[in-house]
């Protein structure tokens, strides 16, 4: 006999999963529709019903309580704090601003097209469900959710080799990472007796007192990493990244870029803050002694932005480029994680925050120059300033952001990266991320030069749609906004943490 | 009638004006350029007025303007001048006003070229006026952009190179800086708020440093960062090798700004913000500094001597007067040294913007810029060879001219401190007569070269940039208080802070 406070308390759970719902309604409408219409002519539908269930999903976070950092709901398995409810619009933003781009862009065939909507869909409601985890089971079903279904949107283009092989490559190593990081898993669960991340960390403070258990419990972690580098594409586990991100059609590949990456970050918050350190006390935490993660992570954060930067000064293919500076980017958040204060969680998601913005900003513009009459090659980018200004101001701006220059909103982001280690005094990581600063300048600085000091070699003529055209605005105008002023932003997150 | 808010005022009427531009359209350039024009004539009289109302025996900040910008960070836009900046705000402006004329020949996307430059503009004053060490942060990174693409769009033939050169050692200056930003951010606490601080005026109060802010490393490892930093835009040698090579490809008034204008930024910057927050470790780096700029004051000057292209020895010059500054400034022992050092910066200003303007005045029309192409060239053009030669003993140190005066001051005031040094540096300006005096003697003296005997004579337009400076480098020549009365009251808070 179930006792009856139990079911009503799952009852009233169920309305915090609101938002997963509607999404999951939307997805079984488009479905439905896919079925019985002819979906090759129906383009506009499909994503009229994608941003509905994807605007939907939102409203029901208005109706909900207010959230509160202990407030758990169905059986523990999820958590209605600030984190949780910031991060439901995040995700809905970048699964909008996917739609849209594959909308305005050809490269999705109309054929493939419900589907990659409902794909997009779907990873974007395992990512909400991601964040709001608080349990090992949940967190990994949540994890699986979103690592599998983006598997699929890599492979979307069915008769593209170049798409199928990326998706291969993306497969193997994802259920290599996340095998290794279910093996941490059970390793903790092991130690602890309990799936429930709270519980968990209570065993951990008692186990790590013991010379064993603590090896256990590093064996645990380095596990854990594995997972969480490989989503975020940080070294050692970021090779996939050029290749998947190369051969995934590019409204896809901003998606993953920025999707699954901010995912990983906030599950780096939601694991390892709680279970491996103490705190916060005046706004800073401490590693549990005896597991020194952080500076482990300090260590891969500088490896991995120096190495993507480095790799990203040759690439001619901009997809490849972008990808390298994606992982540089991941070695710039990491230094939030391990800053291990608040003010480090919150300059983390700040900079994804503004990272959306100019991530999907760049690849917009590099998969319209590329369905308009170009390619994807540095070359077809020589001189499109004069015959695309309005694409190629915005490119310029984009870009000058992910460097970190003001009045852009990449400069403020690296500025709370920045002030997150130094407010710790990792003075060294705040050089190394300097000085890689300035050599992210020099590729990014190729893509403009290209653009503005040479001249075509040939006419390319590049036509951009007007709907491509205020897609990019959509996304310059917080590039710039965020920049010169940030203080709403700056409140939001300091809520959160 | 002055506005309230006369600095915003100053620092965004040219951005309205590039606003403007932008949507002007295509088929109307001159339109662009006269508003462009009309974009720095406000900016200009108001300076003048600045100049006028100053009170110059005040200590604090005038035409002080504060609000909370981002509360979080504590941030504010802060603005305010002092008389070390109201000289740079008065070159700015008058070099900004004289670089718009003389960029009228440029006819190839003249809508960006005037945006940018005036995007360059509201960047430059903002430096010279912002308090807040982030808003001058903003404003000193804000100049990289339309530096970068003024140099790479409008340049000459190796320009891509030039330009990426420049932003990419400019920028690893502004990185170090920004990290020396955030130690001194959270090194501080404000006393009535209890919260840390960028302001540049609360960071110089010793008392506000917290106890890793007073931790002797961490303030040399700062001191040596904002001095890397602004040692790179002065240029001081080692770090000058950008220099030539922007100067060369840059165009015309882009190099009159680049000289006349960015490279103060640097002296101003150590005076502003490392002096003030720092002043124990300015004393102890004050001899180090003295030598970097003897080394530059030399070293300069022999490059110089060794160049055939007149774009190229102006950038070696400057090195070489630049060095002057960055010794006067070393001096703590008198008011003498910093004083000239001050002026110097105003100086060069005026005479290297001649310089650069009379080199282009020539490569306009003969297209080479090459000292030994020429001779016997007075003959050809005789007004443009007595504006260069005004121009040339002028920054050579004639006395009766401005540079005199102020490398004078320099020499006169260090050598009590630093003999040895000053000794030395003395040889500079004998190099720097050779090189000026011997390219006076190839390019307009001797047989006259007949392949140039057509060359027009310098046009009214020409002149009409010419002749302002002209004027300032003589009247200042003869007598330099109108800047001295401006600085001194400053610099002697400055020093007397700086020796404790």
């Amino acid at each position: 006999m179930i006792p009856e406070e139990f079911i009503r308390s799952n009852l009233e759970g169920i309305s915090f999963i609101a938002p997963e719902i509607i999404l999951t309604l939307a997805i079984l409408l488009i479905l439905l529709v896919g079925v019985v219409l002819p979906y090759w002519r129906y383009r506009l539908l499909f994503t009229v019903l994608a941003l509905a269930g994807l605007a939907g999903s939102l409203l029901p976070l208005w109706k909900l309580p207010q959230p509160a950092p202990d407030l758990t709901y169905l059986s523990k398995l999820f958590v209605w704090d600030w984190l949780t409810f910031f991060s439901k619009p995040f995700f809905a933003l970048v699964g909008v601003f996917t739609i849209l781009l594959t909308q305005v862009t050809g490269e999705i065939d109309n054929s493939e097209y419900s589907e990659c909507t409902i794909l997009v869909l779907a990873v974007t409601m395992g990512m909400m469900l991601l964040v709001a985890s608080t349990d090992l089971l949940m967190i990994f079903l949540a994890f699986e959710t979103m690592g599998i279904l983006s598997y699929l949107l890599v492979g979307i283009r069915a008769r593209d080799e170049r798409s199928g092989e990326a998706a291969l490559k993306y497969v193997l190593y994802g259920a290599f990472t996340s095998g290794t990081m279910l093996f941490g898993f059970s390793l903790l669960f092991g130690l602890a007796g309990s799936t429930d991340l709270s519980e968990i960390s209570r065993q951990v403070v008692l186990a790590s007192q013991h010379s064993q258990d603590r090896l256990l419990l590093i064996v645990a972690i380095l596990f854990f990493m594995a997972g969480l580098l490989f989503k975020t594409a940080s070294f050692p586990f970021h090779f996939w990244c050029p290749d998947v991100y190369e051969g995934a059609p590019t409204p896809i590949t901003a998606f993953l870029s920025v999707g699954p990456k901010a995912a990983g970050f906030v599950l780096f918050i939601r694991l390892f803050y709680p279970l491996f350190a103490l705190g916060p006390e005046t706004g800073a935490y401490q590693a549990i002694s005896g597991l020194e993660w952080p500076s482990i992570l300090a260590l891969v954060s500088a490896i991995t932005m120096t190495l993507g930067n480095l790799a990203a000064m040759h690439q001619n293919n901009l997809k490849r480029l972008l990808a390298y500076s994606s992982i540089a980017h991941a070695g710039y958040l990491l230094m939030g994680i391990v800053a291990l204060s608040d003010l480090g969680l919150r300059s983390v998601v700040f900079y994804l925050v503004v990272y959306l913005f100019m991530n999907l900003g760049a690849f917009g513009v590099v998969t319209m120059v590329a369905t308009a009459g170009g390619s994807e090659d540095i070359e077809s980018y020589r001189g499109l300033g004069t015959r695309a200004p309005y694409v190629c101001v915005a490119m310029a701006i984009f870009l000058f952001s992910l460097v970190g220059l003001p009045p852009f909103a990449g400069f403020v982001g690296k500025v709370y990266l920045f002030a997150a280690v130094i407010s710790q005094k990792i003075y060294w990581l705040a050089v190394v991320a300097a000085l890689n600063t300035v050599i992210s300048l020099y590729y990014y600085l190729r893509i403009v030069k290209a653009m503005f000091l040479e001249k075509p070699t040939e006419a390319i003529q590049i036509q951009v749609p007007l709907s491509s055209q205020a897609l990019l605005l959509a996304l310059l105008v917080p590039t710039l906004g965020l920049g010169i002023y940030w203080q709403p932003l700056a409140r939001v997150v300091s809520r959160m943490f | 009638m002055l506005p309230d808010h006369l600095l915003s005022w100053m620092i965004f009427f040219p951005l309205l004006g590039a606003g403007l531009i932008l949507l002007v359209p295509k088929r109307y350039p001159t339109l662009m350029k006269l508003i462009a024009v009309a974009a720095t004539i406000p900016p200009l009289w108001w300076a003048a007025n600045l100049y006028v109302q100053f009170d110059r025996w005040g200590t604090g900040f005038q035409y002080v303007e504060k609000v909370p910008w981002i509360k979080d960070f504590n941030i504010h836009y802060f603005l305010g001048i002092d008389g070390i900046s109201v000289p740079m705000v008065l070159l700015t402006a008058l070099l900004a006003f004289i670089c718009v004329i003389a960029s009228w020949n440029i006819n190839e996307h003249v809508r960006g070229y005037f945006a940018l430059f005036l995007l360059l503009d509201t960047a430059m004053v903002g430096v010279f006026c912002a308090l807040d060490f982030f808003l001058f942060y903003v404003f000193w990174e804000l100049m990289l952009l339309p530096m970068y693409f003024l140099i790479g769009v409008w340049g000459g033939p190796n320009k891509e190179y030039a330009a990426i050169k420049f932003f990419l050692f400019t920028l690893v200056g502004s990185v170090l800086m920004l990290v020396v930003m955030l130690v001194f951010y959270f090194g501080s606490v404000e006393p009535s708020t209890g919260l840390h601080s960028f302001d540049l005026t609360i960071l110089a109060d010793q008392s506000v440093h917290q106890a890793f802010l007073k931790n002797h490393t961490i303030r040399w490892l700062c001191y040596v960062g904002l001095f890397i930093g602004f040692a790179i835009k002065i240029p001081l040698v080692p770090f000058h090798t950008w220099l030539p090579d922007a100067h060369v490809e840059a165009p015309t008034a882009v190099s009159v700004i680049l000289a006349g204008v960015l490279l103060k930024m640097g002296t101003y910057g150590i005076l502003r913000i490392s002096y003030p927050v720092l002043p124990d470790m300015a004393l102890a780096f004050a001899l180090y500094a003295a030598i970097l700029g003897l080394i530059s004051i030399i070293y300069g000057a022999l490059c110089a001597m060794a160049q055939t292209d007149m774009k190229k020895l102006i950038a070696y010059s400057s090195i070489s007067h630049m060095g002057f500054v960055m010794l006067g400034m070393s001096v703590f022992t008198n008011t003498t040294a910093i004083n000239g050092a001050v002026l110097q910066m105003f100086n060069h200003g005026t005479v290297t913007a001649m310089l650069f303007l009379l080199v282009g005045v020539i490569y306009d029309r003969a297209h080479t810029r090459d000292i030994d192409g020429f001779g016997g060239l007075a003959k050809t053009m005789p007004v443009y060879a007595g504006y260069t030669g005004l121009a040339f003993f002028a920054a050579l140190g004639l006395p009766g001219l401005s540079s005199f005066i102020s490398e004078a001051l320099v020499l006169v005031g260090s050598f009590q401190q630093y003999k040895i040094i000053t000794i030395t540096a003395t040889t500079g300006i004998v190099l720097t007569a050779a090189y000026f005096l011997w390219t006076m003697q190839r390019v307009f003296l001797g047989p006259q070269n007949k392949k140039w005997a057509e060359l027009p004579e310098i046009s009214l337009r020409e002149a009409f940039t010419l002749t302002p400076l002209a004027l300032i480098v003589i009247l200042l020549g003869f007598y330099p208080m109108p800047v001295l009365d401006l600085i001194g009251t400053t610099l002697k808070h400055t020093v007397a802070m700086v020796v404790g």
